[in-house]
């Protein structure tokens, strides 16, 4: 692929990536990398399995970071400030005109902060939400396309508040630039966007950039972006930089590809590859909305994931946050800590009584662990080869504590005889509202979890009960307030019980589909 | 000439300020503007405007047809 563009466009700026060059994360040998041991079922593997599973050095990093830890996601909050309006590229599943408070995708954004404006906010939101431990720059725009806003930002709060983690978010298109800046400021994680290796993929994807004070197009654009983006990764992976690549899966454009990318960063070190379905609603005006490019299906986009198993390190819980958001993964609190509402908090930092609650929430991360062990352990040595999805309602903390009607997202487990691997999230419209079950609503419920076997609830009225159950899903109430993994594999063994006793039939279910639009948070 | 900014198409994104090489773009009320009185249409620095070639939003860095075109010294 390298050669097929070489003589059509010759950029004498154009940097080759250092392919061939081995690279090791600090402390962590290549070939540790759990998604290459990963048997049956560790479907997020590393990220979720804790110590056991890497260098003390990489767990110390990850550990309480929600985007880089399933385990950690449960318990620890992140939040973004969106002080990088600016892009340098553009894609065709992003429109920068539209921002609507409504939504939650990146890119999109309410309020734009300068770095003293964003530096409060994060100690307004650090000082009340103790668990949040994770400050990214996500854009709106491109965090290195702003590279004075974005660093100014970074080296504030490495100032005032040191023990907040600091990551950003980039195209990638001026990284090798800024490898130098982002050790300086101890950002110990970067998230780099890398949707294709090919720049005749690339050209589907990416109309433009803006690159050297020219604008390139089509396969040249995608061409210059690639070699930037392996470049940058390779640098990163030398420098002991945690990464996580993101690909947005994009049916018939990237679908088959992505499994290049996959081993592409896998061999320059990633440390995690997210796989994420686009989004696009003709409403969100961007060019794949508006030619009708469709988003995958859960099934397809749990296709592309298992096949990139064996290569990096899988993340299944992202939840495709704004530019702006505040809280757990899956929600957004990004309303209480506006402009005019910092101005009135009263705010200190408080770094002892931040550890001190980070403290408590450790406890319960590794309760949740060690539960999740003994679960697995009680299960293990039986395996006849059935496997499940079982849907999920949870608040955080790893335990099945949300009422049905209340649920805004269902967690997806896979379940074998002897495991419990989460495999992602399906976001839902609110079922209840305002005490009333809203019956319109059970239909495109029932469509985001069609693929599972059962649904896992604190509690469950009558009428979605029924519903469920005709529809093929069991509704699970039993194990209310157990941690997750414990409720399911019972749930499971149950499960398999009535079906060796003739009580019901086991059946394979159909797809599912994944929730486009406007997200209303409750 | 000069380029203006179509203020109604402007994202006040910013990817075009610190591109001018006159420095001649600067935020009012949450959008960009072009002191017309500065800007050289990049003409002796660049072979494209810099704010055009930067701008996310098609036809919104445009020229202004109220002043004359720029004459390179």
């Amino acid at each position: 692929m390298e050669t097929a563009f070489e003589s059509a466009t010759p950029t004498p700026s154009r940097l080759k990536p250092l392919t061939g060059i081995k690279v090791e994360i600090a402390g962590q040998p290549e070939s540790s990398g759990c998604g290459t041991t990963g048997g049956e079922g560790k479907a997020s593997c590393g990220t979720s399995d804790g110590p056991d599973d890497m260098s003390p050095e990489v767990w110390e990093k990850v550990k309480n970071h929600p985007c880089y830890s399933e385990e950690a996601h449960h318990h620890y909050a992140r939040m973004h400030v969106a002080v990088a309006p600016a892009c340098n590229i553009q894609c065709n599943y992003c429109n920068r005109k539209y921002d609507c408070s409504n939504e939650s995708r990146p890119g999109v954004v309410s309020q734009k902060l300068t770095p003293d404006q964003a530096v409060k906010k994060v100690i307004a939101v650090a000082s009340e939400i103790p668990q949040m431990t994770v400050l990214g720059i996500a854009g709106p725009g491109d965090a290195l396309a702003s590279p004075q806003k974005t660093f100014e930002t970074f080296r504030q709060l490495q100032e005032q508040a040191p023990d907040i983690k600091l990551c950003l978010s980039t195209n990638g298109l001026m990284l090798p630039e800024y490898v130098d800046e982002i050790c300086k400021y101890n950002i110990d994680h970067v998230t780099i966007t890398i949707n294709m290796i090919d720049a005749e993929v690339g050209e589907k994807i990416y109309p433009w950039i803006f690159y050297n004070h020219k604008r390139y197009y089509g396969r040249e654009a995608a061409q210059i972006l690639t070699d930037r983006q392996m470049l940058g990764l390779e640098m990163l992976t030398a420098r002991g930089v945690l990464t996580k690549i993101n690909s947005v899966l994009i049916p018939g454009i990237n679908d088959k590809h992505l499994y290049e990318v996959n081993r592409a960063v896998k061999s320059r070190g990633a440390f995690l590859h997210n796989i994420m379905p686009l989004i696009s609603e003709a409403e969100h005006g961007t060019v794949y909305g508006l030619t009708g490019q469709r988003g995958p299906s859960a099934q397809e986009l749990k296709d592309v994931q298992d096949a990139c198993m064996g290569g990096a390190n899988l993340m299944r819980h992202c939840r495709q946050c704004r530019a702006d958001a505040v809280g757990l993964l899956g929600e957004d609190r990004s309303d209480e800590f506006t402009l005019d509402q910092i101005e009135q908090m009263d705010v200190v930092y408080d770094l002892e009584k931040r550890r001190a609650y980070q403290d408590k929430v450790e406890v319960e991360r590794q309760a949740q662990h060690d539960a999740k062990h003994d679960a697995l352990a009680a299960h293990s040595g039986v395996d006849d080869g059935m496997k499940v999805l079982v849907a999920v309602a949870t608040t955080g903390g790893g335990k099945v504590n949300e009422h049905f009607g209340h649920a805004t997202e269902f967690q997806i487990f896979e379940l074998t005889a002897a495991s419990a691997a989460f495999v992602g999230h399906r976001r839902v419209d609110l079922y209840c509202q305002g005490g009333v079950g809203e019956d319109e609503q059970l239909p495109s419920i029932v469509n985001a979890i069609n693929d599972c076997h059962a649904v896992l609830v604190a509690k469950i009225g009558a009428c979605p009960r029924d519903e469920l159950t005709a529809a093929g899903i069991e509704p699970v109430d039993a194990y209310a307030h157990e941690f997750i993994e414990k409720a399911a594999l019972t749930w499971f063994a149950d499960y398999r019980s009535r079906v060796a006793s003739g009580e019901i039939t086991h059946k394979e279910r159909g797809d599912a589909a994944i929730r486009q639009g406007a997200f209303m948070a409750a | 000439m000069a380029y203006k900014i179509i203020a109604s198409q402007c994202t006040g994104c910013s990817a075009c300020e610190p591109e001018c090489p006159n420095v001649a773009i600067y935020e009012k009320n949450g959008v960009f503007l072009i002191k017309p009185e500065k800007c050289t249409e990049c003409i002796g620095h660049f072979d494209e405007a810099q704010c055009v070639a930067a701008c996310p939003v098609d036809n919104t860095c445009v020229i202004d047809n109220a002043y004359p075109r720029y004459q390179a010294a």
